[in-house]
């Protein structure tokens, strides 16, 4: 280095170096820049109120989980959360970003780390929003003399926090694939392959296998007040997973996603 | 400063960068020139550190890439025109760089303006011509104010008045005391700004000399260049036949 670029270097190099904060509000500005984030946000969370609106139109039967029903919802949305938290990580491979954010934060751990936490604070605003929301439309939505469900009621409080967390934590999972995967395409196929084709066809052929699906956890483990009864077809019924093991099992699953996602990100070319 | 030792790259079985080593030095414009597939870009991708090497190492201001403290404001670099998202304006694209690196939010309107594209940058940069991508791109490069600038073929894309002012621009930056290191294919254009030559083939170093000293043995710079590179030319033509081409092309 000679003495003038050590000059140029020193005249304005501020102490210390990038650190996790620089790197998520970096990754904050690129998210929120992007209109598409907040129209799949917004498509999302209004097409779970709707789904746990028109469920609450329709009960008939008070003795159901009225929590489950309003929650409804969140099994479909819960497809976009996880095609955005994909599209986080490919969309930065298809425009060649990667290439402008790695010099910037060449250390890829910490760059992973900021657009997990980035994403996963707004997906699970996100999804406790369309949570919370569902679960008041769908019990003022209950007619038939039905009473609406309370938050204090046992389980309620806990069913329709975790519907939320889930939501996030599959939008995670679709993170922790898009950086296996880094094609959009094809890490879209394997979130829709992996959460909703496969539990259905897993549950036909082994039915306790099916319950620590995805789709399965959030659908009757997370989003239930109760353990789901399954009455005459017993021999059929999968023996659901707890709500607290269920959202260990979906922890485990976007975590395994995001470790394989960084220790390839940390070795592959970009 | 940048300092390339025994740099390898093997794609598969393909040796893409063959045991190089050349510096860039502060205070010049540096040219690196090569035919088409030759390793320019992937040397530049090894330095920053997007590739890693199967040997060697580069250095930049003595240190690896990846462990400058604040990297924009140490190497500022273009690689491909569009490096970026569509979705995103320009301004919004430089100033999340810029946060990636304490910079302030003004430098991103003042790096706008230095490229020309003040009056363009709200608007989504995917609807960019491909000038105004590499506009965006030096941008990008110069948000830190580096000492050390690494351009990929930054003149892609661009007008006579564009290649003019980008020339321009890399002189005055090389001129404080900056390292500039710029790829071409064109030896035509680096020789109007560069002072240092690196010349490659098949990710061989196959001369690290100055503009003057290249020219003087030859017809032309560009007959020393094609004198230089055409034993090592990754892909050539199949007419005119070889012993044809040995007379000094025009």
């Amino acid at each position: 280095m000679t003495a003038l670029e050590a000059h140029i270097l020193a005249g304005r190099d501020p102490a210390g170096r990038y650190r996790f904060r620089h790197a998520a509000r970096m990754e904050w500005i690129k998210l929120r820049s992007l209109r598409s984030t907040w129209w799949t946000l917004v498509i999302t969370v209004a097409g779970a109120i709707g789904i746990g609106v028109t469920v609450g139109i329709n009960t008939r039967d008070a003795g159901g989980d009225l929590t489950n029903n309003a929650l409804a919802g969140i099994v479909p949305a819960l497809l976009l959360s996880g095609v955005l938290g994909v599209l986080t990580m490919t969309s930065e491979y298809s425009s060649g970003l990667i290439r402008a954010t790695l010099t910037a934060i060449p250390r890829r751990g910490l760059l992973l780390a900021a657009k997990a936490a980035v994403f996963g604070a707004v997906a699970l605003a996100a999804g406790e929003a369309a949570s919370f929301i569902s679960f008041f439309a769908g019990g003022a939505a209950l007619r038939h003399g039905i009473a609406a469900p309370a938050l204090g009621q046992p389980g309620v409080l806990r069913a329709v926090l975790l519907a939320g967390t889930g939501f996030c934590l599959v939008g995670l999972l679709g993170l922790g694939l898009g950086a296996i995967v880094r094609h959009s395409g094809a890490a879209v196929a394997v979130l829709v392959g992996g959460v909703y084709v496969a539990p259905p066809l897993i549950g036909a052929v082994a039915h306790q296998v099916a319950a620590y699906t995805p789709i399965f956890i959030i659908a009757n483990s997370l989003g239930t007040t109760k353990p789901e009864a399954c009455g005459a077809q017993a021999a059929q019924c999968p023996h659901f997973l707890s709500a607290w093991a269920g959202l260990g099992v979906l922890a485990l699953y976007a975590a395994a996603a995001l470790g394989i996602g960084w220790w390839l990100f940390a070795r592959r070319d970009a | 400063m940048i300092e390339v030792r025994d740099l390898t790259k093997r794609y598969g079985p393909t040796l893409a960068v063959d045991a190089l080593s050349f510096d860039a030095r502060p205070g010049a414009v540096t040219g690196f020139l090569g035919a088409n597939g030759s390793g320019k870009s992937t040397t530049m991708r090894l330095i920053l550190g997007l590739d890693r090497p199967d040997a060697g190492q580069a250095r930049i201001g003595g240190r690896r890439f990846r462990d400058l403290r604040w990297p924009l404001r140490e190497v500022g670099a273009l690689l491909e025109a569009r490096a970026f998202h569509p979705g995103r304006s320009a301004r919004d694209h430089l100033a999340a760089l810029a946060a990636g690196n304490g910079i302030g939010r003004r430098r991103a309107d003042e790096v706008l303006d230095l490229v020309g594209l003040a009056g363009a940058g709200r608007r989504r940069a995917g609807k960019f011509s491909l000038g105004m991508a590499q506009r965006l791109g030096l941008a990008a490069a110069l948000l830190g104010d580096p000492p050390v600038l690494l351009l990929d073929e930054p003149v892609n894309g661009l007008d006579p008045a564009g290649i003019r002012w980008i020339r321009d621009l890399l002189s005055s930056l090389a001129a404080e005391g900056r390292t500039v290191f710029v790829s071409s294919h064109l030896i035509g254009e680096v020789a109007l700004m560069a002072e240092r030559l690196v010349v490659i083939g098949q990710g061989r170093l196959l001369a690290d000399t100055s503009v003057a000293q290249m020219s003087a043995g030859a017809s032309s710079l560009e007959a020393a260049f094609l004198e230089l590179t055409g034993a090592s030319a990754e892909y050539q033509a199949a007419w005119p036949p070889v012993s044809a081409r040995k007379g000094s092309p025009s």
